[in-house]
């Protein structure tokens, strides 16, 4: 099997300031879940766009799969009041769709008739099903969601996530998500990497959660949270060799 | 009755100048870009007095430097300078520069007012046609982009990971910006054409459902607003282009009128 994306000695600046990523390798496996975690400032975000190509390398390459389709949530829209635009307009942008297509794709994500709802009303939760529904748009390889349940509430989350899991189960898509809520979406990964400016650890859940460099930037304060479902995914111990970068880390705690 | 040649010339300088104000006038409301609209049009008048002095011609003149403020003012803002301090002092700098250079303009009896209110019952037909070409050119801009302006006016993200790059499509907007305002300096004059700009739309939104109807709908708001302007000046002898922005208030104040009394109806 060919890699979707392939990153190698990646580093990402921003004109002469300090670069944002310093040599990141990053692999993703068609179908795989990868969600990038690290604290604010870290660098997810930018990982993510330059592996999308939206943001240039300063240093090294990326290589993404020949035709590869993206579909990309972005974070939470600025839309100004005064932009009428219905979620069925929304969908359309840049895409023919006729409305069987709009129907079937807000049911697919679990909202169902919003079609002639204005954008501007609708609700967090609303919105990133409707997001995620234009990302499905183009029958996805790949689904990347940059902080997707920003403003949910904890139910509102988990709701979403268990509804990419679905999608993920009947597209057969990639996933690759950056987020900060770690508890939830370690849940659903098949691995997780950790960065904070370069990869710090990277691993199944179970590995990255015990890693020490985890623990270095997040502290112990998820381990509550984390063990409701770690019962769910302690297979991850059970391949001590899984990848796990130690040797690399090397920033200043 | 006799229908003067120089009205038809300036319902037919108004109209265009409607045209090419108004659906580009909603990106500037969407966008929050009154204020750049407003420093643009105001470095139109450093472009008649740079015209004037070198003899050139005003539309060009205008359309220049109109666009050359707007493309300093983006590369400012890409510097991270605080936008509505920068705009501020740019806007009025390039005014009060406009007004000092055309003073050393001398044997020229060109009246300024012309340029800052407008003078749309002067229109020759001469300058009809760079008006027909800066307006054709504005619409031609805004039909071909338009999906792309949309997308990158609602997420830059979502633009960029749709091969869509926002700095081309804030290039495009600027440029479509110097020419509304090239076109319509001699209609309304560069100090209301920052109202021609954000009035008709905004009087759009009260009723539209969807950017494309907002747009079609601003056109219109804004040709009406010609239309009964230039027939107010010639009723009541007030100055055109103040009228024709005063009846596209009078029209957005009837449509928050009128948008207010239905939305209370559906309430109910």
């Amino acid at each position: 099997m060919s890699t979707l994306i392939e990153a190698r000695g990646l580093s990402v600046a921003y004109g002469p300031a300090a670069p944002v990523l310093t040599h990141v390798d990053f692999t993703l496996n068609p179908g795989e879940i990868v969600t990038i975690v690290g604290p604010n400032g870290s660098g997810k975000s930018t990982l993510l766009r330059a592996l999308l190509g939206m943001v240039p390398a300063s240093e090294g390459h990326v290589r993404r799969a020949p035709g590869l389709r993206v579909g990309y949530v972005p974070q939470k829209l600025h839309l100004d009041a005064n932009l009428p635009l219905s979620v069925e307009r929304f969908l359309r942008l840049t895409r023919k769709l006729d409305r069987d297509a709009v129907a079937h794709l807000l049911s697919r994500v679990g909202a169902p008739g919003l079609e002639a709802r204005a954008m501007a009303t609708l609700s967090g939760g609303q919105m990133q099903r409707v997001m995620l529904a234009r990302a499905l748009a183009g029958d996805p390889q790949l689904l990347v969601l940059d902080e997707p349940t920003q403003g949910l509430d904890q139910p509102g989350t988990a709701a979403f996530y268990r509804l990419i899991e679905t999608v993920r189960q009947e597209l057969g898509c990639a996933v690759l998500s950056v987020s900060h809520d770690l508890h939830v979406v370690m849940s659903a990964s098949d691995r997780v990497v950790c960065l904070n400016g370069h990869v710090c650890c990277e691993g199944t859940p179970s590995v990255v959660s015990n890693a020490p460099e985890y623990r270095a930037l997040f502290g112990l304060g998820t381990q509550g949270a984390f063990a409701l479902y770690q019962h769910h995914h302690d297979h991850g111990a059970d391949h001590p060799d899984h990848p796990h970068d130690h040797e690399t880390c090397d920033h200043d705690h | 009755m006799i229908i003067d040649a120089f009205l038809l010339r300036a319902l037919a300088a108004g109209l265009m100048a409607a045209l090419a104000a108004a659906p580009l006038g909603c990106f500037v409301v969407w966008r929050r870009m009154a204020y750049f609209g407003d420093a643009t049009a105001h470095a139109a008048i450093l472009g008649v007095a740079l015209a004037l002095g070198f003899d050139l011609s005003i539309f060009v003149g205008t359309l220049v430097t109109a666009f050359a403020m707007a493309l300093f003012v983006s590369a400012l803002a890409g510097r991270g300078w605080a936008m509505d301090t920068t705009l501020g002092v740019l806007a009025h700098s390039a005014l009060a520069l406009g007004l000092v250079a055309a003073s050393f303009l001398t044997g020229t009896r060109v009246d300024l007012t012309a340029f800052l209110f407008g003078d749309i019952l002067t229109v020759r037909p001469s300058e009809l046609w760079g008006m027909a070409a800066g307006t054709l050119g504005v619409l031609a801009l805004m039909a071909w982009r338009w999906e792309a302006l949309l997308t990158a006016t609602i997420s830059e993200d979502l633009a960029l990971s749709l091969g869509v790059k926002p700095e081309r499509e804030r290039l495009i907007l600027t440029l479509a910006l110097a020419l509304a305002v090239a076109v319509s300096l001699k209609v309304v004059g560069a100090l209301l054409i920052g109202a021609l700009l954000v009035v008709p739309p905004a009087t759009a939104r009260v009723f539209a459902r969807s950017p494309e109807r907002m747009a079609v709908g601003a056109v219109f708001v804004a040709a009406l607003a010609v239309v009964a302007g230039l027939g107010a000046s010639l009723t009541w002898d007030t100055p055109a282009g103040p009228s024709i922005v005063v009846a596209a208030a009078t029209l957005f104040v009837a449509a928050l009128s009128v948008g207010s009394l239905s939305s209370d109806r559906r309430a109910r």
